[in-house]
């Protein structure tokens, strides 16, 4: 990019946090600037004040606890922070618009897509209905979506996740501002829609020039779209450079951590081949549908298929991952395999056992050879029960004494790498690696033949789950585990699972080695969902580099 | 539980109704020390106004209403306590099965509680009292018996919420029998909800109660609130005092369980305050 004129200029930026929170400042002193037809990537895990930073622009504070104390916001001539109520107002939407994270939320359910957008201009400018019409239906098809005028009328529940997205961009750009402020924009998409926003994003900014601050927690995503980069930690400004120089070299210690962070594309080397081992767990023929609505109305039963056919094996101290996207189908299979959810037909073997024949009460007795870990660090632990209690309870209730499941709780939490004294707290005083590991203590306390992780690092930082992943393959190779791995997660599979099976509507469409899945994806759907992760490029350049310099 | 009463204890007019309402619990157990003997008791010339020889004057057949009053509280609260206490248990074991299991045994129990709350609440309670015979064990159980359904709601409504968290689900894979997660996983996390409700559920017993005996419907022999504004509204227009004080009773022990029970609520539900 060239050399273009400031547009936004944050200089020295100081935002408060209320006296109870764990820091006295949500950003601190921070200086930026946004150049006209450029994309500024800010990067930080939670809670480095990257959003606070961003809402500061247009005034808009999560509370009135969290208040700017020092520093200005340039745009135009004018302070930002200065500026009346009315002045932001005026500003909001038609010079300086934004985008949210999760599409849904931020549409109205109630209004159809285009009488919002119609909205936005109508707050600004006095234009006359159909004009406004006119230049709905063109930003619609603008942003790419197909049939403008079927997506005009609908209502937000009744489009995709992609096209809410869309049509959110649509209405920003409505009044041609001259700054885009994105707020985690993808981070609720699936991997093959991001790609698509994100290509939207890059052609909408190419196209009109405009300046557009992007805020994303993902390294991969900056990767594909970064013109400057903006690294934040705890509130304070990091790092910031043009995109090659950082993801190339970057400086501070802690962007190289971040960056070394993200898993890498390619797989890792094979652990041995699992073709000898017994078979730990056999699933064949599985089958799951949900239906919903069709009873008043005439209308149809919506009949979903969240497993059809779902065959799959797992030999003794193997990793077979299963990889797809939301809605694939991936988690109802976890969770057949668990018989947390019945599954309409099929067969489950544990070992030698018909696990999913199992009546009530045997199934009872069987559950601990089969357990879970959970996706959610918040949900899944008990808030009223002490982490010794959460982890020493299973044992207790198949038998063992409660002196000896506790001794082992203590063990269990050194082995997940906490310490004994975490027995007597409560979850909530743990963050959420924290809470992940105690999750698999508690899973591990059980002593399972086949465990389960349902996205176990999925709601976790970069660098927390980079913690997590470690210490799930050391102590798989420590217990010889055997492991059923879900995730979306293309990076994520590549590095902890032996073979995967990538899922697609209740189906799964490919299954193999990981390394010979993902060196000759045979599927289409499979090579569409690698072509759509992010930082590919970028992955494959630090794959080549690291090959060529060991 | 320090930082829970540290946070109650912030509330201002949670602390207010709270002595309030431990004023009233004392004036009711100190009742036989403080006016011993019955409270039926004649003493007087009827119709003595407030503040001469009786602190609360006389009523309409010279009985002390001061003593009254006092040996009312012991009625109200009484009958308060024991049908909430009933009415928490019956509601909160319906709406755990409902919520837990769901499907059919959801569907059977909740149309029997909307049987229950189909019927108008104080006419069925009127109806159980007249049937049974008006005794303090049946205004209880009649108080009881309308007063369970919407506990039975509010706690399906947590079990159902609760039901798909993953720390149930966690408990399930482990093993644990259905009583277990009932009792020891789920039922201490809506604690916080049946304790608010179930606080404000006592001062609407009360107020039934109050109701009843205004309208002959509660045991005769048992000195009551509601009995003596019942028995003093034939002279209302010449002695105010005899309805009106026993009525202010009931409204400021009613408003103080009202303020303790949303004190509860913002101490246990702290997310749910406004910042």
């Amino acid at each position: 990019m060239s050399g273009a004129e400031t547009v936004l200029t944050i200089e020295r930026l100081t935002v408060d946090l209320p006296p109870w929170a764990d820091r006295p400042h949500a950003v601190e002193d921070v200086t930026l600037e946004l150049r006209h037809d450029e994309i500024l990537c800010v990067v930080g895990e939670s809670g480095s004040g990257k959003s606070v930073m961003a809402r500061s622009i247009l005034g808009l504070f999560p509370s009135r606890y969290v208040r700017p104390s020092g520093g200005r916001i340039l745009y135009g001539g004018e302070d930002l922070l200065a500026a009346t109520p009315e002045q932001l107002r005026a500003l909001r939407g038609s010079r300086i618009a934004m985008i949210f994270q999760e599409p849904m939320t931020a549409l109205n359910p109630v209004l159809t897509i285009g009488r919002q957008i119609e909205e936005a201009i109508e707050v600004h400018q006095p234009v006359a209905r159909e004009e406004r019409r006119r230049r709905v239906l063109e930003m619609l098809s603008a942003v790419h979506l197909p049939e403008a005028e079927r997506i005009y009328k609908a209502y937000p529940h009744q489009i995709s996740g992609g096209q809410r997205q869309r049509a959110m961009i649509a209405m920003a750009l409505t009044l041609e501002p001259d700054v885009l402020i994105a707020d985690e924009p993808t981070t609720a998409l699936d991997v093959t829609t991001q790609a698509q926003i994100l290509g939207l994003v890059r052609e909408i900014q190419a196209t009109r020039r405009m300046a557009v601050l992007f805020i994303t927690h993902d390294f991969g995503v900056v990767a594909e779209i970064a013109d400057r980069i903006a690294v934040m930690q705890q509130g304070r400004l990091v790092e910031h450079g043009p995109a090659e120089e950082i993801l190339a070299a970057p400086r501070e210690p802690y962007t190289r951590a971040l960056l070394a962070a993200v898993p890498d594309l390619l797989p890792a080397p094979p652990r041995k081949a699992f073709a000898q081992a017994p078979v730990a767990m056999r699933v064949s023929g599985l089958e799951k549908t949900y239906r919903s609505g069709g009873l008043f109305f005439g209308e149809s039963a919506r009949v979903v298929h969240a497993a059809k056919g779902v065959a799959f094996e797992i030999r003794r101290g193997e990793t077979l991952g299963i990889v797809g996207e939301s809605g694939s189908g991936k988690s109802t299979v976890a969770r057949c395999v668990a018989r947390l959810v019945e599954p309409d037909v099929g067969e489950i073997r544990v070992g030698d056992t018909d696990f999913g024949r199992l009546s009530h009460r045997a199934l009872r007795e069987a559950r601990r050879r089969v357990q879970m870990v959970f996706q959610d660090p918040y949900g899944s632990l008990d808030p009223r029960r002490t982490v010794g209690k959460l982890i020493a309870e299973g044992p207790i209730v198949h038998g063992t004494t409660p002196a000896t499941a506790w001794q082992h709780a203590l063990e269990l939490l050194e082995l997940v790498g906490l310490d004994r004294r975490a027995a007597a707290r409560y979850p909530h005083e743990f963050s959420g690696g924290q809470r992940q590991r105690i999750g698999l203590a508690r899973a591990l306390a059980l002593d399972p033949e086949v465990l389960i992780a349902d996205e176990p690092v999925s709601a976790l930082d970069v660098s927390v789950q980079a913690q997590v992943l470690r210490l799930l393959s050391d102590i798989r190779e420590r217990l010889g585990l055997t492991v059923l791995f879900i995730t979306h997660d293309l990076r994520v599979a590549a590095q902890v699972c032996d073979s995967i099976a990538v899922m697609r509507q209740g189906e799964i469409v490919e299954y193999g080695l990981t390394a010979e899945v993902f060196a000759a994806p045979r599927h289409p759907y499979t090579r569409e969902l690698f072509a759509a992760v992010p930082g590919r490029a970028q992955s494959e350049r630090r794959a080549a580099a690291a090959t060529a310099s060991p | 539980m320090r930082e829970l009463a540290r946070r109650f204890f912030r509330n201002r007019p949670a602390v207010a109704g709270l002595a309030i309402l431990l004023g009233v619990v004392a004036i009711a157990l100190l009742a036989p020390l403080l006016y011993p003997g019955s409270p039926f008791a004649l003493v007087g010339t009827p119709f003595q106004p407030p503040l001469g020889r009786y602190l609360f004057g006389t009523d309409q057949l010279g009985r002390d209403l001061t003593a009254e009053v006092v040996h009312g509280a012991r009625t109200s609260l009484l009958i308060g306590l024991l049908a909430t206490t009933i009415a928490v248990f019956v509601g909160a074991t319906i709406g755990a099965l409902a919520g837990y299991y769901g499907g059919r045994v959801d569907a059977l129990l909740m149309r029997l509680t909307e049987i229950f709350q189909t019927i108008p609440f104080f006419l069925f309670a009127i109806v159980l009292v007249a049937v049974l015979t008006p005794s303090i064990a049946n205004v209880i159980l009649a108080v009881a018996l309308v007063s369970w359904p919407p506990m039975a709601r509010l706690v399906r409504g947590e079990f159902l919420a609760m039901r798909t968290r993953e720390f149930v689900l966690a408990c399930v894979s482990m093993g644990m029998n259905d009583a277990r997660i009932i009792l020891l996983h789920i039922l201490p996390n809506t604690l916080s909800a049946i304790i608010v409700t179930g606080s404000l559920m006592v001062a609407t017993a009360i107020l039934i109660e109050s109701g009843l005996s205004f309208l002959g419907l509660s045991d005769p022999n048992t000195m009551s609130w509601g009995y003596i504004i019942g028995e003093g509204r034939t002279a209302l227009r010449s002695a105010w005092w005899v309805c009106t004080i026993p009525g202010v009773a009931i409204l400021v022990t009613v408003m103080a369980i009202n303020l303790v029970g949303e004190g509860l609520n913002d101490a246990l539900n702290p997310r749910l305050r406004t910042a």
